[in-house]
């Protein structure tokens, strides 16, 4: 921050300014090219649910609101995304393949706008954010918080899950739309070239969701949403609105969600109603949490990083996994509160080192440790301690 | 006629499953405000404890008492699935009163757990298990005191149970060469519970099927109600459960323990997880996935019911069960043959199962927005709190 409009920059204060994005943009660049088509494809995937992590941070991390219900608005983009591929693949006049096997002669109504892209870029995410701010409203205008929110988010989810399993004849439910063989452009979504711009694009859509949630929490915004979470009645007191901000802040998690799903589908190959299975909302839950919450890289990272884990640990030993996940959330709760990213920067790791004594122990400001006043009461509480100790049954080998 | 009792039976049947399983839940959660999302792992613990009160029944020395045997499970159960919602009281939640969202996630951790232990539990990893959690518990006596006074011992705390956890892991896997041993107790497939042949059966009453395993779980309903009431209304301990609720600092002011009364509440609450849980294995087939089916309808009717009130979870389960019967089965077109089209068309859409539950949800929410706190609120100023 301190170079900003400063005309003749050096090259190293402009690299110390720059490295992350240098770094991000050289991997981005470099990754698709060295990483098996198997492997870059996972990476992808992953990233793409970092975009829904960041919108859960947004409303958990900033707001307080812990939401089990993310899974609706990924699926919902994910959707809209396999619905405008199952059209775009077909030849003039056919439906797609499914709809033969339970008798459905016409294309439903709801199906027909998905024949435009322009409409299906928007629907991404403007569906989701509408569905979440519909139930968002719905839910904060009666002021239900806490843990009630927690739980109808969930039933919400089940009730969509219900209805897009049990609707065959309408989008296929169980056997969910796949993707992969669909073409796009001319070209095979489930391709190694198509599969490759799906990587970039996802990078950029990171990058641009981490810049909006950077943008929406750095701001007098993200101030009312830090006030939220620590103290709602306060800030109802003191004039603002609570429901307002928590509607707008959970329509544009939905909107995020619609969007990752989106992206999550294409590279994975199929949507179906697994999407909004209830464990799966709440493990995106834990990805925020394990990677910090109220950090925005922390979501992303954490994101990335368990799944990655869970993809590797589940191919090598599948019946641990559920062990290791719920061990997480224990751990999270319990031990890090921060998560991985808040524990770093509260300079977690520099009191690992105290504890190893590689680096002094600074409990106060050096001025309150230097002070010799403070200095003789430490050493008097220490040789008390000691003469206690000495007089207990085993004298302690440590001065 | 016949349409009307057979709704009703079928709902009550379906309502009471229901009511038996949020029974628990609205101790728990009524009472102390604790979310549990492992309730419906505690369910599938009691449903174990009956396939393995079965198995041993089934042939062996104690022949003769199989037809009884799932009177039997049903305190064993309680126990069983009691004593694993006390240890999670005592090690988890404990530490974790007064933050609701970070206790609905440790238990929904407690609860993956819970479901791959029973796929993957075998003896070999049960000696493990046991051997890890000895070891860490007496880490602090198995190494020197001196090192338990050093800047670093936080460290060695946490590395005293990954220590432990390493030579357990260790030696179940050494163990797991022993074939014997490997065997997974339950393995990940679903188990049944054959019903004794006093519960295969069926009465007829006025031309309605009522099967006798229905009747015999509404009956165990009502008597787990009844039991419940009377604990919390007349025992010692229930009134100070209830003090403890309304007051805590109050209580434990008059020398009520209010530790042990949260550990003796969740130990209840618990327990009639294990209950609900024998019940169910009478209905068919169950799994290790079997608490995600219950523990949102579960949560759905304490909600809907009015936090902290027993006739409100009664009320909702009911409602729902009946409800759902009605929706799911289409009989609203048996009572109504010539009811207008659209009207009809709409009530076949939603006339299965998973679909019905999607419209009793919707009209939950629907009712919620009228009446936030539930059918039976509690009143008072202790409400906004």
């Amino acid at each position: 921050m301190t170079i900003t409009s400063n005309t003749s920059v050096t090259p190293a204060a402009f690299l110390r300014r720059w490295w992350p994005w240098i770094a991000i943009i050289a991997a981005a660049l470099i990754l698709p090219f060295i990483l098996p088509p198997f492997r870059l494809n996972l990476l992808g995937r992953f990233l793409s649910l970092g975009i829904v992590a960041l919108g859960i941070d947004l409303i958990w991390g900033y707001t307080g609101l812990l939401s089990l219900g993310q899974g609706i608005f990924f699926a919902l983009g994910g959707y809209a995304i396999a619905m405008y591929l199952q059209l775009d693949s077909l030849e003039p006049g056919q439906l797609p393949e499914f709809f033969g096997l339970y008798g459905v002669k016409a294309l439903p109504l709801f199906w027909q706008p998905f024949n435009s892209p322009w409409f299906t870029l928007v629907a991404i995410w403007v569906i989701p954010a509408l569905v979440a701010g519909l139930l968002g409203y719905l839910v904060f205008r009666n002021r239900i918080k806490g843990v009630y929110f927690s739980i109808l988010t969930q039933a919400a989810l089940l009730v969509f899950f219900n209805f897009f399993n049990g609707q065959q004849k309408l989008i296929n439910g169980t056997n969910g739309l796949k993707t992969d063989t669909a073409s796009f452009f001319g070209q095979m979504v489930g391709s190694d070239a198509m599969q490759r711009n799906l990587f970039w694009i996802t990078v950029l859509l990171v990058i641009a969701a981490w810049y909006l949630c950077r943008w929406l929490t750095s701001g007098r915004f993200g101030d009312a949403l830090i006030a939220v979470r620590d103290d709602e009645p306060r800030l109802r007191f003191t004039g603002y609105n609570p429901t307002a901000f928590k509607t707008v802040v959970f329509t544009v998690a939905g909107a995020l969600a619609g969007i990752s799903g989106a992206l999550y589908t294409v590279q994975s190959g199929i949507v179906s109603p697994q999407f909004m299975a209830v464990p799966f909302s709440i493990e995106m839950v834990i990805w925020v949490a394990v990677g910090g919450r109220g950090t925005l890289i922390g979501a992303v990272l954490g994101a990335v990083l368990i799944n990655y884990a869970k993809s590797l640990i589940s191919e090598q030993l599948p019946e641990t996994w559920l062990f290791i996940q719920g061990g997480l959330f224990l751990l999270v709760v319990t031990a890090l509160p921060d998560g991985v990213v808040g524990w770093w920067r509260q300079g977690g790791p520099g009191r690992i080192l105290a504890m190893l004594g590689s680096s002094p122990a600074t409990a106060t400001y050096p001025g309150l440790d230097q002070d010799p006043e403070v200095q003789a009461e430490k050493r008097a509480i220490e040789s008390r301690a000691q003469t206690l100790e000495s007089g207990a049954s085993q004298p302690g080998g440590e001065p | 006629m016949t349409v009307l009792l057979d709704t009703l039976f079928n709902g009550l049947a379906i309502g009471s499953v229901l009511m038996l399983a949020a029974l628990g839940l609205a101790v728990v959660f009524g009472l102390m405000g604790v979310i549990n999302m492992a309730h419906g792992e505690l369910m599938m613990l009691g449903a174990y404890t009956t396939y393995v009160v079965q198995n041993l029944l089934k042939n062996g020395p104690l022949e003769g008492l199989f037809p009884a045997y799932i009177l039997l499970s049903i305190p064993l159960a309680f126990v069983v699935s009691g004593l694993a919602g006390l240890l999670l009281e005592k090690t988890v939640i404990r530490r974790l009163y007064g933050r609701p969202l970070e206790t609905l996630l440790a238990t929904w951790g407690v609860s993956l757990i819970l479901q791959q232990f029973v796929r993957s539990v075998s003896s070999a990893f049960f000696i493990g298990l046991v051997v890890a959690v000895a070891l860490g518990m007496l880490a602090p006596r198995l190494l020197p005191a001196a090192w338990w006074r050093q800047r670093w011992s936080p460290l060695l705390g946490v590395g005293s149970w990954v220590g432990a956890g390493a030579i357990g892991i260790g030696l179940a896997s050494a163990l797991g060469n022993e074939r014997s041993l490997d065997q997974p107790w339950f393995s990940a497939r679903n188990i049944d519970v054959t019903a004794p042949e006093w519960l295969r059966g069926s009465i007829d009453v006025v031309g309605v099927t009522m099967p006798t395993a229905r009747l015999f779980i509404i009956a165990l309903t009502i008597v787990a109600l009844v039991a419940v009431h009377w604990f919390l209304q007349k025992s010692v301990w229930g009134i100070r459960i209830r003090a403890v609720t309304q007051n805590r600092p109050m209580s434990s002011c008059l020398g009520i323990p209010t530790e042990k009364v949260d550990a003796l509440t969740f130990l209840v609450g618990s327990g009639l997880a294990g209950v609900a849980g024998v019940a169910v294995t009478l209905l068919g087939s169950v799994g290790p996935n079997l608490g995600g089916n219950y523990i949102v309808d579960c949560f759905m009717v304490v909600v809907l019911g009015g936090v902290g009130k027993l006739l409100g979870t009664v009320v909702a389960a009911l409602g729902i069960g009946v409800l759902s019967y009605i929706l799911g089965s289409g009989s609203l077109l048996l009572l109504w043959p010539q009811m207008p089209a659209g009207l009809n068309e709409t009530i076949t859409f939603f006339a299965t199962t998973s679909m019905a539950k999607v419209l009793v949800f919707i009209l939950i929410v629907v009712f919620l927005q009228f009446r936030p706190a539930g059918l039976f609120p509690q009143k008072g100023r202790m409400v906004e709190a």
